[in-house]
Parts: structure tokens; sequence; C-alpha cells
């Protein structure tokens, strides 16, 4: 979902960054808050970072015969929300930028609402409906996992046909970005999903309260 | 029937390794070469607008990293994000052994 550096005229790059920026400095001080009053919380917040590092650095192939990376976002979204993803996408955006040539410094407000804001604010949105319906924690990881990881692409292609559109038409574009972007990502997003759920429920066993969850017996005897 | 947690977690790694190998074995019967869709992405732009010029190089200007030292990077990204998980998992696991050890004192 990079938009690599110079690909989007500079209008749309500032629209872009004047959209992103409030939300990630909404997240700074949301992390800072949630550290100050539960400092245990510091080693989730590592984890959800942790998992935006390591799953978008891994180039995965898919069936459109090109090639292409997971988010990462769903675990940060559903635990923190949107803002605080936000943030610990930037941080991931801006190395990929400066040391991997990969994306961009001037698209990177782009870059970080396609990733960082709304990809987490549908898995966020499906998570909360999906648990109101009493469906279970890795099944509704696994949703959401799997939309953070569609819409982040998504967006991307339709950002570029926002931007690139009116040259071609709007329709014939966004089929096209759409092609390039989203269709290779629904086998990834799946394998994406399939990982998050895998960890949801190992963090539902043994730490259930991260998902507000009662605790088991044991645990709770111990408490 | 209820599926216990090891066939649960057998079941994920099984199902990403057989797409992972279907994906890679579809690709290898079609020729596929895998380039990154970001790439593609460029190249449809100028496809769709070809009077569009990148206006900004970015600060590597037009140098491209070596593939083997990009590898590297991917990998130092990987490693960061594996290292943290790895550590608070394992953080985790030993926290929920000392407590069991001290319930176990105290029955």
């Amino acid at each position: 979902m990079h938009i690599m550096e110079g690909y989007l005229p500079w209008q749309w790059c500032l629209v872009w960054f004047i959209i992103a920026l409030p939300i990630v400095f909404f997240g700074i001080k949301k992390i800072t808050q949630v550290i100050r009053e539960n400092p245990e919380q510091k080693m989730i917040i590592a984890l959800s970072g942790a998992f935006i590092f390591l799953l978008s650095s891994l180039k995965l192939p898919s069936v459109t015969g090109s090639s292409s990376h997971p988010t990462g976002t769903g675990l940060s979204a559903v635990l923190y929300g949107v803002s605080c993803t936000a943030f610990l996408a930037t941080i991931v955006l801006v190395f990929q930028a400066l040391l991997l040539a990969h994306g961009g410094i001037t698209t990177l407000g782009a870059n970080i609402f396609s990733m960082g804001i709304a990809g987490p604010a549908a898995a966020f949105f499906i998570w909360h409906a999906l648990r109101r319906a009493k469906v279970g924690v890795p099944v509704s990881m696994f949703f959401a996992a799997l939309v953070a990881d569609l819409v982040t692409y998504i967006v991307t292609a339709l950002q570029l046909t926002l931007a690139f559109g009116n040259a071609t038409g709007y329709g014939t574009a966004f089929i096209d970005f759409m092609t390039i972007f989203a269709v290779t990502q629904i086998p990834l997003a799946f394998i994406e999903g399939i990982i998050f759920s895998m960890f949801a429920k190992y963090l539902a066993d043994t730490r259930p309260q991260i998902f507000g969850l009662e605790p088991k017996c044991e645990e709770a005897a111990s408490a | 029937m209820k599926i216990t947690d090891k066939a649960f977690y057998f079941l994920g790694f099984a199902i990403i390794a057989a797409m992972v190998v279907g994906i890679l074995a579809y690709g290898a019967a079609n020729g596929f070469e895998f380039s990154g869709a970001d790439d593609q992405g460029g190249d449809a732009i100028a496809e769709i607008d070809p009077s569009y010029e990148p206006w900004w190089d970015g600060i590597w200007g037009s140098y491209e990293l070596p593939g083997e030292t990009e590898s590297t990077l991917f990998a130092l990204q990987a490693a960061i994000g594996a290292i943290i998980i790895g550590y608070i998992v394992g953080y985790f696991h030993a926290v929920d052994k000392a407590r069991k050890g001290k319930l176990l004192k105290k029955q």
C-alpha cells in the first residue's frame, strides 16, 4: 500500500497530511496517557506495535503474480483504537521510508491514512460489532485483521484514483488500482487474519483480561 | 465437535503453509515474477496519466539499494518485531509459571 515517493501530486500529499497528522498526535497523547495510568499496559502496546513491524516487513506472493505485505494493525486497532494505531503505524512507515526507500516522506500522510487510520477504523468497527453479537475472540480477531488489511489497500486504490482519475476517467483508474492493490491483497489478508486469530486465542487463554474477559478460576484465586 | 487448542494452532499454521505453497506453485506454473505491488502501482500511474512526472526522488535520489542490502534491512525490521513478540510471550510464560509455583506451595 506504500505510495512511492513523488508519485502523489503535492496537493494530495498536503491533504492527506492535514487529515492524518492530528490523529497521530492524538494517538501519541492517548498512548502516553494509557501508559501513565496503567504502566503494565506498556507490554501490550509494545506487542501491538511489534506485530505491525513484523508483518509489514513480510513480502508475500499472491495469486495475481505480484507480491505485497500484510499490515499487522489488527491487534492494536482492536485493543487501543484508531489513533494509537495511527501513531504506531507512523513509526513503521517512517522506518521504511527512510531506511528501505519504501513508501516515502512526501507520501507519508497518505500512507498513514490508509494503513494507520482507515484500515484500523474498519477493524475497530467489525471487532466491536462481532463481540457485541457474542462472537468469540479468535473469530472476531480473524475478521478484524482481515478487514484492516483489505481496507488499507482499498483506500490506497481510492487515494490514487482521486489523484489520477481525471486523466482516464475515475472508473477505469479505480478498477486498475483495485486490481493491483486490493485483489492481490485478498489471500494475504486471509493469511493475516489467521495469524492474528491464533495469537488472539493465545492471549485470550493466557491473559483474558486484555480482551476484557473474566480471568480463569486459577488466576482469580491468585489475584 | 470441539477443536482442541493444539488442533487449532496446527490447523492455522497448516492453512497458511498450504496457501503460500499453493500460491507459489500456481505462480511457478504461470511464470509469475511476484514483483512488488507498490512498484506496479507506480507503473500503473505512468500508464493512466503518461504526462505525470514524479516530482521528488526522495532523500536517496535515484540511488537504489542493492537487492541484498534491501533484504537485510527488511529482515532487520522483521527481527525487531519478532524479538519484541518473543520477549513478551516468554515473559508472560515465566510469570505464569512463577504464579503457578506459588499457588502449589500454598496448597
